[in-house]
C-alpha cells in the first residue's frame, strides 16, 4: 500500500502545494487536508506547511492551533503519528504544545529569504533518518518570526536529550537561541523547523539542490518498514 | 443632509455642487450636466469625478497611447489586448499568460508600507480578474538619493510593504529594479508587476451581459479608506454626513487577499461567472460602470446592501471607497447558490448587490430611492480627452550638447581600478540582496530564476517544463537625455534580459512614469517616449498588451526624469535550458557579443565618477537586438552557452563582476584590439551581452555568430579568484564582494 502523507491547508497556508509536490516526488501519495475537517482521511503522517495561516493574526500559529483538524491531529500525534511542521507549521506545533518553545520576531526585524546551511544534529527522528548526524544541508529559509526561544531549562533539556534536530551554520539568520533551526519531541515522531526542505527537492527549482528531499524519503522508509 | 436623489437633482438644477473640490474642471462639469440633461446627484458627481480623473480616464495620455493600438506588430500570440484588466498572450501548450505593471507612486510616498502593499494587492487582483492564477510578482522601484535621510524612511517602508503583503499572498517575487536618483526624492516610483497563468478557455472578461444575471460583490467589507485615492478629494465635501477626514491611502489585508485568490480560482474552476472585475482605483464606481459599459449596458444596484466596515458611510463614499481585497462578479441566477457556498468555504463575505437589466442605464438605489441614473459608457469610457500642448524643452539642446565624452577619464591603471571599485559599490550598481532577501522568491515551488538574474523565470507546467520569463527595465537618465531613445533603450534592455535568460520575448507591458501633463516639456517627453516605444515594439515584434500611466510625478515645479519602465514577457519551452548569469566553472570562455563604442552619455560611470548627466544616450539598433536575442536563445537551446549577462548600466565590468560574484569564480580579461581598457570596461553601448561558453562548444558557437553576422569577440576566461584585466589591474573577488555587497546595508540597515 502506498504511504499516504497529508498536508493541511489552513486559510493563509502558502506552501501546501510545494509540500504536496515534495511528498509526490519522494514517492508517497499526497493527500490534501482541510482545516475545517476533523477527519485525517487515513493518512500515515502529516505535514503542516509554511505560510501565514490566519494572517499570523494574534501570533503566528495561534489561531490555527484551534482548527477542527488540529483536534484530531494533536490526539494522533501524541499517540505517535509522525508530524512535520515547517515554518508556520513549526509555529503551530509550538502553539499546540506538541513541541516546546516559541518563535519570536527575527532579531533584525525584517523578513528574510535566503539559502541557509544547516547541520543535522539528530538523524534518528521519523523525518531525518535518511540523513547522517553532522551532515550539512542547504535549504531555503524564509520567515518573519523565526527566532526560536525557550527558557534555559528547556534548552538544556533539548540539548541533553538530543532533541535539537537542526542548527544554523554560517550565520544565525534570526537570533534563534543556541542557533536552533529545528527540534523534535522525545519520541522523535514530531519534528518542527523554520527552514523549508519542501523547496529543495528538485535540482532546477529554488536553491538548485535537493537537500530537502531526505525529510520525505525518511518518513516513507520509516512508514514502509513499520 | 437629505439624500440627493435623481428626482431631487432634477428639481434643484441650481444647487451648488463641489465639482471643483472633486478635481473636475468647469467644462467637465458642464459636460456631465449635458450628458444627463440635469445636474448630477451627489453620487453621480462622485462617480464621474473619480472615473474622469487622470488615473482612471487617461485623459492626457490617451491621444498618445493610441499608437500602441495602431502600430501593432504581426504577432499571433495576442489573445486579449489593451483595454481589459490586463492583456493576455498565448505561450503554447494551451496556456495563456497575462501580465501587467502598475504604479502606486503617490500613496507610497505618503505611507510607504501601505502604499506599496496595496500596489501589490491591486495588480494581483487585476491578473486574477482575467481568470488567471497569479504566479509571480516583480517590483521596479525608484527612490531619491541613497544617502538622503528621507530615503531611509521611504525605502524600508516600501520594501517591508511589498514583502509584508506579497510574502503573505504566497507569490514569489522574482525580479524588478532598485534605482536611486535625486529626481525621485519627493516622488518615489513604486511600480508593481504580476504574471498570471491560465488555460485559453479560462480567460474571463470584465463585462456584464445577460439581463437577470446577478451582481455579486465579494471580499472585504467596504470602509472609508482610500476615498478619492485616484482623484483629489477635498475633505470637507462629505463632512456633514460621514466620519471626519481619513487618509486617502488604502490599507491592505494580504490574508483577506489570499482567501480572495483561492476562492476566486475555485469559482473559476467551476465556471460560475459570466463576467468579473476587481475593485481598485475608484472602487465600486469603476467596477459597476465598467462592467455595465462593456456588457449590454443596463445594471441596477442596491447600494445599501454593500457590507460596510463603518455604518455611517454615505452613498457617495461607498461609491468612491478604494477599500482593498474586493471583487465584483456577474453570475447567472442558477450559479448564485454555489458561488456563495464557495465564498463561505473560504470565509469570504459575498453579497448580491444588484442585477443586469435589459435597459441601457446604470441605476443605483439607496434604500429604495434612486441616486444614480447614468449611461455607464459616459462614466467609464467616454471621459474627457485632452490634446495637451507639448514642445521640446528649451533646455534639451544644451543638455544634449553637454557631452559625456569630454569628461576626464582615468589617467592610469591605478585610477581605472579605483573607478571600477567605486562603480560596483555605488548605490545603483551595488548588490540589492538586502532588499530582495526580504521577499519570498521560493513559494509555489516553481521559481527557476529570480533576482539578481537578468530575468525572473517560473515553470508553469511541471510535466512539460514550459516556463515564462519576465524582466523589467527603465533608465530615467537615458530618457531625460532623449525620451524617444530612452524608451527604446528600456525596451531593448528588457528584451535582451529575457533573451539572455534563454526565453523568447513575446510581448510587453509598460508603466509610464512622468511629471505633470500640464507642463509642455513633460508632455513632449511623454509624446516622444510613447512614440519611441510604439515604434520599437513594432520593429521588435512585441506588442504592448496593456500598462499604466502615472503622471504628476513631481515635486513643485520639478518633474522626475521621464521614466518609462518596460516589462517584457518571454516564453521558454523547457526551463532546464534556462541560462543563469553565474560564471559557475573555471575554464569557461568569455565572449563579448555586439559592438562597443565610446558611449558614456547618461552612463553609470558618468554619474558615479563625475555626477554628470548630459550628452546623448547610447544608440539603439533594434535589428541588432533581435539578432543578439536569437543568438542567445539558440545558444541556450542548443547547450552552447553556460551563462549570459546582458550589458547595460555600468557596462562590461559591472556585468562581469556580477557574474563572477554569483558564480564564486574570477575571470581573466583581455582588452580586445581596437578598444582602450576604459571604453571596454565602462561603455554602455546597447545590443551587447557577455556569455560564458564551454570549451567544447567554442567553435560551434563562434561559427553560429559568424554565420548570422553578429560580432563576437573573445575577451577572456573564467579563472582564479580575482578579476584581472591583463596589462591593467586585478582585483580579488573578496575585495569586489565587499565593495558590491556592503553599500546598501550600510545605508539602510
Amino acid at each position: 500500500m502506498t504511504t499516504r502523507i497529508g498536508v493541511v491547508t489552513f486559510p493563509g497556508t502558502l506552501d501546501d502545494q510545494d509540500a504536496l509536490r515534495a511528498v509526490r516526488i519522494a514517492g508517497a501519495e499526497p493527500v490534501s487536508l482541510w482545516h475545517r475537517d476533523k477527519d485525517l482521511h487515513q493518512v500515515d503522517a502529516v505535514v503542516l506547511a509554511g505560510g501565514f495561516s490566519y494572517g499570523d493574526y494574534l501570533r503566528a500559529g495561534a489561531i490555527s492551533r484551534f482548527s477542527p483538524v488540529m483536534e484530531t491531529l494533536i490526539e494522533q500525534a501524541k499517540a505517535g503519528m509522525p508530524v512535520l511542521g515547517i515554518c508556520n507549521g513549526f509555529q503551530i506545533l509550538t502553539e499546540a504544545h506538541l513541541l516546546p518553545g516559541a518563535m519570536l520576531r527575527n532579531n533584525h526585524l525584517h523578513f528574510i529569504c535566503r539559502d541557509q546551511t544547516l547541520r543535522v544534529e539528530n538523524a534518528e527522528t521519523a523525518w531525518t533518518s535518511d540523513y547522517s548526524a553532522g551532515q550539512e544541508i542547504r535549504v531555503p529559509l524564509k520567515n518573519m518570526d523565526g527566532r526560536y526561544t525557550a527558557d534555559e531549562r528547556t534548552l538544556d533539556e533539548l540539548e541533553a536529550e538530543g532533541r535539537v534536530a537542526f542548527r544554523y551554520l554560517d550565520g544565525n539568520p534570526n537570533g534563534s537561541l543556541r542557533d536552533i533551526a529545528g527540534i523534535t519531541n522525545a519520541a522523535g515522531n514530531i519534528v518542527g523547523l523554520m527552514p523549508h526542505p519542501e523547496h529543495a527537492v528538485e535540482p532546477l527549482i529554488g536553491t538548485g539542490r535537493t537537500d530537502g528531499l531526505g525529510f520525505f524519503t525518511s518518513i516513507i522508509k520509516k512508514l514502509v518498514n513499520a | 443632509m437629505s439624500l440627493d436623489t435623481v428626482k431631487h437633482a432634477a428639481e434643484t438644477p441650481d444647487a451648488e455642487q463641489p465639482w471643483k473640490e472633486l478635481g473636475l474642471k468647469e467644462d467637465e462639469y458642464a459636460r456631465i450636466r449635458e450628458i444627463l440633461g440635469r445636474r448630477p446627484t451627489g453620487a453621480e458627481l462622485a462617480m464621474y469625478s473619480v472615473m474622469w480623473s487622470e488615473h482612471c480616464s487617461y485623459k492626457s495620455s490617451k491621444v498618445h497611447l493610441k499608437q500602441f493600438g495602431e502600430k501593432v506588430p504581426a504577432n499571433d500570440a495576442m489573445l486579449v489586448g489593451i483595454g481589459e484588466n490586463a492583456g493576455v498572450v498565448d505561450v503554447g501548450q494551451g496556456y495563456a499568460v497575462t501580465f501587467k505593471v502598475e504604479s502606486h507612486n503617490h500613496p507610497s510616498y505618503i505611507e510607504p508600507y501601505q502604499g506599496a502593499a496595496t500596489g501589490i494587492g491591486g495588480i494581483v487582483r487585476d491578473i486574477l480578474a482575467m481568470g488567471a492564477r497569479p504566479v509571480a510578482v516583480v517590483d521596479p522601484l525608484r527612490f531619491g538619493a541613497a544617502d538622503h535621510p528621507d530615503t531611509k524612511r521611504v525605502l524600508p517602508g516600501v520594501v517591508a510593504g511589498i514583502g509584508g503583503y506579497g510574502n503573505c499572498l504566497g507569490l514569489p517575487n522574482i525580479g524588478g529594479e532598485v534605482v536611486f536618483d535625486a529626481c525621485y526624492q519627493g516622488n518615489p516610483l513604486v511600480n508593481a508587476g504580476c504574471i498570471g497563468v491560465m488555460k485559453h478557455e479560462d480567460i474571463h472578461l470584465a463585462q456584464a451581459s445577460g439581463p437577470g444575471n446577478k451582481v455579486i460583490l465579494y471580499g472585504a467589507r467596504t470602509g472609508g479608506d482610500g476615498i478619492g485615492g485616484v482623484s483629489v478629494l477635498a475633505s470637507e465635501t462629505f463632512e456633514s454626513t460621514g466620519p471626519a477626514k481619513r487618509p486617502a491611502v488604502q490599507v491592505g489585508d494580504p490574508f483577506q487577499e489570499k482567501l480572495l485568490i483561492e476562492c476566486t480560482l475555485e469559482i473559476f474552476r467551476e465556471k460560475l461567472v459570466a463576467g468579473i472585475q476587481d475593485l481598485g482605483g475608484a472602487g465600486l464606481s469603476c467596477a459597476t460602470s465598467e462592467l455595465a459599459s462593456a456588457g449590454s449596458g443596463g445594471m441596477r444596484v442596491e447600494l445599501d446592501t454593500v457590507p460596510l466596515r463603518d455604518s455611517s458611510l454615505s452613498p457617495e463614499e461607498i461609491l468612491m471607497s478604494e477599500s482593498q481585497e474586493r471583487m465584483c462578479a456577474i453570475v447567472e441566477p442558477r450559479h448564485v447558490d454555489r458561488f456563495l457556498e464557495i465564498c463561505e468555504k473560504w470565509d469570504v463575505i459575498a453579497t448580491v448587490i444588484g442585477e443586469v437589466t435589459d435597459g441601457s442605464q446604470l441605476e443605483i438605489f439607496w434604500h429604495g430611492e434612486q441616486i444614480v441614473d447614468v449611461p455607464p459608457r459616459s462614466v467609464a469610457h467616454d471621459g474627457p480627452v485632452y490634446q495637451r500642448p507639448y514642445a521640446r524643452p528649451s533646455w534639451q539642446d544644451a543638455l544634449q550638447a553637454d557631452d559625456a565624452g569630454k569628461l576626464a577619464r582615468p589617467a592610469n591603471a591605478a585610477e581605472l581600478r579605483e573607478q571600477v571599485l567605486k562603480l560596483v559599490a555605488s548605490p545603483n550598481q551595488a548588490s540589492k540582496a538586502w532588499i530582495t532577501d526580504q521577499y519570498d522568491r521560493f513559494v509555489q515551488g516553481n521559481t527557476v530564476l529570480a533576482m539578481p538574474e537578468d530575468a525572473g523565470m517560473v515553470r508553469i507546467d511541471a510535466e512539460s517544463n514550459l516556463g515564462v520569463a519576465l524582466a523589467t527595465d527603465g533608465n530615467g537618465r537615458y530618457a531625460k537625455l532623449d525620451p524617444y531613445t530612452g524608451a527604446q533603450l528600456a525596451l531593448a534592455e528588457s528584451y535582451r534580459n529575457v533573451a539572455a535568460s534563454g526565453a523568447k520575448p513575446l510581448a510587453i507591458s509598460d508603466c509610464l512614469n512622468f511629471g505633470s501633463p500640464e507642463d509642455p516639456d513633460v508632455m513632449w517627453q511623454f509624446a516622444e517616449a510613447t512614440r519611441g516605444l510604439a515604434d520599437g515594439c513594432l520593429e521588435l515584434g512585441t506588442p504592448v498588451t496593456g500598462g499604466n500611466v502615472s503622471l504628476y510625478n513631481q515635486t513643485g515645479e520639478t518633474a522626475i526624469h521621464p521614466t518609462p519602465v518596460v516589462a517584457v514577457l518571454g516564453v521558454i519551452d523547457d526551463v532546464n535550458r534556462r541560462t543563469p548569469v553565474a560564471f559557475a566553472e573555471e575554464g569557461q570562455l568569455l565572449y563579448l557579443l555586439g559592438d562597443t563604442a565610446e558611449e558614456f552619455g547618461g552612463s553609470a560611470w558618468s554619474e558615479v565618477v563625475h555626477q554628470h548627466l548630459g550628452g546623448l544616450p547610447p544608440k539603439v539598433d533594434l535589428a541588432r537586438e533581435k539578432l543578439l536575442a536569437e543568438i542567445l536563445i539558440s545558444g541556450s537551446r542548443d547547450g552552447m552557452i553556460d551563462a549570459a549577462h546582458d550589458l547595460s548600466d555600468g557596462g562590461l565590468v559591472q556585468a562581469v563582476t556580477e557574474s563572477c560574484l554569483r558564480g564564486g569564480n574570477g575571470a581573466r580579461l583581455v582588452v580586445p584590439d581596437g578598444l582602450d581598457a576604459f571604453t571596454f570596461l565602462f561603455s554602455e553601448s546597447a545590443g551587447r551581452a557577455v556569455v560564458a561558453v564551454p570549451r567544447s562548444e567554442e567553435l560551434r558557437f563562434t561559427d553560429m555568430c559568424g554565420a548570422r553576422g553578429l560580432p563576437v569577440t573573445r575577451i577572456g576566461v573564467v579563472d582564479g579568484e580575482e578579476i584581472e584585466v591583463q596589462g591593467e589591474f586585478s582585483i580579488p573577488l573578496s575585495e569586489l564582494r565587499t565593495a558590491h555587497e556592503a553599500t546598501i546595508p550600510a545605508l539602510l540597515a
